[in-house]
């Protein structure tokens, strides 16, 4: 353990070592998945971000493609850390790449703002000050969805996720608010696409809904699957498998089921129909919730660029942590844990003209954190 | 035309001089890059015994490195959690001491080639291709789903584990480190191909029946070859780890087994230097290309296709003719 | 665990067998005529589902679509033939499987180039949309028991092809002996093309199939690639029949195994981990069970010594 302190000491000291001749300027390296499989999410948080500091002089952003590996994105990580002498790193989607990534950055005196990954290590034990989540705890959808259940009259649920640690994570989160039984509870298998076993077992099952996380392309596979299996059950899950970039690859299979989402296209706030036309023009294409994730990073960093310089690292995580930026979500803060406190919706997906997109129906859960800031000494 | 020997002198001087350049020029980062070219360079080494000695191709080497990786996470996570990693048949603590993993790496991933070696050897061709990769396979999908040591999420330890005396957090300490790993572990292929049992793998490799013919028995000659390769890519696995400080289930995933292999093709196989040269070649592919374009494997793939149709013995092959045993 | 759930439940596992076939056959007869060991087979599965993808967005018609998945994947295996493929016969596998490794990068990243990042959509046609009744009160999904049907009569037209048609005589003259029929003034290099864009159009045309009810995406070729090597490695390579039968062995075990295990394991353990182990084994199965059977049979169930 001493051993442990030392070398972090180290670190610090080397780290620190870097000079920056105008205090004003950040530097950022943005790592996020360009390539592959799931690089839909990752070029939507960097056109989101861009966008937010497109006119920011002060900003300069390295960007990286982790291609959806962990090791790629240590080994950059090191790279924006100890060649391009970054000040704040971001972008990373996928919790596992975060787990891989954030323990090291915040260590060496780096702050790293989260623009989509939340996984409860993070937010509890393994909280730190140098972390800051702007999009959600990993929970935080899949409790929405356990609260939309009761109000929904919901009593006897099938539930089923990836037999990963998201997805543990996930079932957790809805079993936390839902109140009602479990008809079944099933793990697949990760990237499975296929779910014909799963469809025939909640038949069978004599549920009243289903809840599921399935994201990317395996929630493609379920929705399809499942509305042409004919089974009249109602739906919930968390935005991920209803977003913008997916709902086309889904078709009309969603149209009408609710999914629980921090953000909306519709939220009636200033800065969010600002972002929803500037993206659109931009980009020529609507604005997912990734991207809005991505904008909010990019505010939440200038707000704080124009109160505190970078070197003072005190002075300026003081200023991250008041959060002092017009979201595109409306209010928004920090809880002691750095995770957001916000409304989480309810949305049903509907069809404007031909596009396929989501409107809000109700507030799922009120100002909501997450249920690990007690575990998190800070 | 330049000799093999002339061009392995060449290569020690670039290994020497890439470090030196990095601290002048103030980027760390290209140490750690030719730290990962090192470790993978073993990697292949510990598959060129196999694949391009004995003629073993096996698939599934991503197993051993991830045996090693894991094996190296787990032990040093329990140090880090003063936890007791086995209570049966004597306590064993975890540690984060290089010194007392290395052998643990070495030893654990030994024992899987050698069980999977020896289910596996039974078959021949393409069965071997893909048995070994069945086995691989097997631990990839394990690894995802076991929830001990972070499934899908993997495992950080933070910090690099320890050697007395060194700072291995330092870049130009752990790049010395690892060359010294694979200048050893040349020098074993080196011994080991040039002594009697050296001619019996590459015997095999030629020609099975006749080997068998003055009584050897092949089945254990191979099954040594692999067990000490499987030992070699286990190591570079720990060291791999060491390196990102993180291990998970992507190590084991069968597109590892493919990069290994690319590496000792792409260099050149059973050539000793082959490996570490198809390494150096891919990364550096892999990092020029990414910093022009987002469709870099677009390109990346095509310049394999190319140097495989029109340059068939490695790039070791364009400046020495040597025929490839 | 009733009796109904259970047939629905093998049904289901035939359903992916024979999805497996569609991709196994080509793979398979494209290493017994050629001796090519292809691990870009699985980018002729996601061509297959983007051309579909692209005719069904234009026309609106899924059966055009699925007659452009299977020409689209044969032109492409014809092009990638003639200019790559048709250099590495002569090589030995480790060349094959270095260029058609690289061969994945280029047509994975060259397709997401032209395409975009983002799934594309897909969907079956309103007739197959829903499930009729079968026999004991089995309810079960249309789409699925058209694609068992497509999948038997695409076994049956193969069979029929190679044994009772001369390209068939000569793809079999091809397996036993390659300098032979050559000799015989057969071109070989022709047969060669055909028989890889047979390949390639199954794969294609299985891609669109699956694509309509999974997502039609960059990358949905690998994982089914590796199944398809489980499978002809099984069967014994070369053989259409190994295919065949190794094809419904992987689909049955993996999705009984997937199923069955968690509530098996329920008896001994208490749910949650009997759910989670139950998973992580179902998901090891079909590997344990090549395994198995190579270890047994070390070439494959109906593979030649």
């Amino acid at each position: 353990m001493k051993n442990l302190t030392t070398t972090l000491a180290a670190l610090v000291i080397m780290s620190a070592s870097s000079v920056f001749a105008d205090g004003h300027k950040v530097k950022v390296g943005m790592i996020t998945t360009l390539s592959g499989g799931g690089s839909g999410l990752g070029i939507d948080v960097r056109d989101g971000f861009m966008l937010a500091v497109k006119d920011n002089k002060n900003i300069t952003v390295i960007t990286k493609d982790d291609q959806r590996k962990p090791d790629i994105a240590v080994q950059l990580a090191d790279k924006m850390i100890q060649s391009d002498k970054v000040d704040v790193l971001t972008g990373i989607i996928w919790s596992n790449l975060a787990m891989a990534v954030v323990p090291a950055t915040v260590n060496q005196g780096k702050f790293y703002l989260s623009p989509n990954a939340g996984p409860s290590k993070l937010a509890g034990k393994g909280c730190h000050k140098n972390y800051f989540n702007v999009a959600w705890q990993n929970d935080n959808l899949h409790e929405a969805a356990g609260g939309y259940a009761n109000s929904a009259g919901f009593k006897n649920s099938f539930i089923l996720a990836p037999n990963y640690p998201a997805g543990k994570d996930a079932l957790t989160g809805y079993k936390r608010f839902f109140k009602g039984k479990l008809a079944g509870e099933v793990y697949t298998k990760l990237g499975q696409k296929d779910y014909a076993a799963e469809i025939a077992q909640i038949r069978a099952s004599g549920a009243d809904s289903v809840f599921f996380f399935l994201p990317g392309g395996m929630g493609i596979g379920f929705m399809k699957q499942f509305s042409q299996s004919g089974i009249k059950l109602p739906v919930v899950g968390p935005a991920f498998s209803f977003d913008q970039g997916i709902l086309k690859a889904v078709g009309d299979a969603a149209l009408g089921v609710k999914n629980t989402s921090q953000w909306s296209k519709d939220i009636n706030n200033a800065a969010n129909k600002k972002f929803v036309s500037e993206f659109q023009k931009e980009f020529g294409r609507l604005p997912s919730l990734y991207a809005s994730q991505g904008y909010d990073t990019g505010k939440l960093l200038i707000s704080a660029m124009s109160k505190a310089k970078i070197k003072d690292m005190d002075k300026f995580r003081n200023e991250l942590r008041k959060a002092d930026f017009s979201s595109t979500r409306g209010k928004f803060s920090f809880d002691k844990n750095h995770h957001p406190i916000q409304d989480i919706y309810v949305r049903e997906v509907i069809k404007e003209g031909k596009t396929l997109t989501n409107k809000i129906v109700s507030v799922g859960l009120k100002d909501h954190s997450n249920v690990y800031v007690s575990e998190c000494n800070m | 035309m330049i000799s093999e020997h002339f061009f392995n002198k060449w290569i020690w001087s670039l290994l020497l001089i890439i470090p030196i350049c990095g601290l002048i020029f103030d980027e760390p980062y290209y140490i750690t890059l030719a730290t990962k070219v090192i470790i993978l360079g073993i990697a292949g080494v510990g598959l060129n015994l196999a694949l391009g000695y004995c003629g073993l191709i096996s698939f599934g080497h991503a197993a051993f490195f991830g045996v090693g990786g894991y094996v190296t996470a787990i032990m040093s996570y329990h140090a880090i959690n003063e936890e007791i990693l086995f209570n049966w048949p004597f306590d064993i603590f975890g540690s984060s001491e290089m010194l007392i993993i290395w052998p643990f790496a070495i030893f654990i991933s030994s024992f899987f080639s050698l069980i999977i070696g020896l289910l596996s050897l039974r078959t021949s061709g393409v069965y071997f291709i893909m048995i070994t990769l069945a086995f691989a396979q097997m631990l990839y999908f394990f690894s995802i789903s076991w929830p001990n040591y972070g499934g899908e999420d993997g495992l950080s330890i933070y910090m690099r584990n320890s050697l007395p005396m060194l700072n291995t957090m330092n870049p130009l300490t752990f790049y010395l480190i690892s060359l010294s790993w694979l200048l050893t572990s040349i020098y074993i292929s080196y011994k080991l191909i040039n002594s009697p049992f050296g001619m019996a793998f590459q015997a095999v490799k030629q020609n099975e029946e006749r080997v068998k013919s003055v009584g050897i028995e092949t089945f254990k000659v191979k099954l040594l070859v692999f067990v000490v390769s499987g030992a070699i890519t286990g190591l570079a696995g720990s060291l791999y780890t060491d390196l990102n400080r993180f291990v998970s289930p992507s190590v084991l995933d069968w597109q590892t087994s493919g990069e290994i292999m690319v590496f000792v093709i792409l260099g050149g196989i059973a050539r000793l230097y082959g490996p570490l040269v198809g390494a150096a070649f891919f990364i550096i592919l892999e990092q020029t290309l990414g910093a022009y374009t987002e469709n870099w494997q677009f390109w990346l793939g095509l310049i394999l296709i190319l140097e495989i149709l029109y340059a068939r013995t490695g790039i070791m092959g364009l400046f020495n003719k040597k025929k490839t045993i | 665990m009733t009796f109904i759930l259970f047939f629905e439940q093998l049904l289901n596992g035939m359903q992916f067998g024979i999805m497996l076939f569609l991709m196994s056959a080509g793979l398979t007869l494209i290493f017994g005529v050629m001796g090519l060991i292809n691990l870009a087979h699985g980018s002729f599965y996601m061509i297959g589902a983007f051309c579909a993808a692209l005719i069904a967005g234009l026309t609106g018609s899924f059966w055009l679509a699925l007659l452009a998945s299977l020409i689209g994947a044969a032109i492409a295996g014809v092009l990638i033939e003639i200019i790559i493929i048709r250099r590495l016969y002569r090589r030995d596998h480790l060349d094959q499987v270095l260029a058609t490794f690289a061969l994945i990068l280029l047509l994975s990243e060259g397709v997401r180039w032209i395409f975009g990042a983002f799934p594309l959509y897909l969907n079956i046609p309103n007739i197959l949309n829903g499930s009729i009744p079968l026999f004991f009160d089995i309810i079960y999904s249309k789409y699925r028991l058209f694609i068992i049907l497509i999948g038997f009569l695409i076994a049956a037209g193969l069979y029929l092809l190679i044994t009772k048609t001369r390209l068939g005589i000569r793809i079999r003259a091809g397996q036993n002996d390659r300098q032979m029929i050559s000799a015989l003034g057969v071109d070989i290099s022709k047969l060669y093309t055909i028989v890889f864009a047979i390949g390639a159009g199954l794969a294609g045309l299985a891609g669109a199939m699956i694509g309509a009810i999974q997502s039609v995406e960059v990358g949905m070729g690998e994982p089914i690639l590796i199944l398809a090597f489980v499978v002809i490695v099984i069967g014994g390579i070369g053989s259409i029949k190994g295919a065949f039968i190794g094809s419904i062995l992987v689909g049955v075990t993996d999705t009984i195994g997937r199923v069955f295990l968690p509530n098996f394991l329920k008896i001994f353990m208490e749910s949650a981990n009997a759910t989670s182990m139950g998973s992580s084994i179902g998901s090891m199965l079909i590997y344990i069970l090549m395994a198995l059977i190579l270890i047994m049979k070390p070439s494959g169930l109906f593979g030649k010594n």
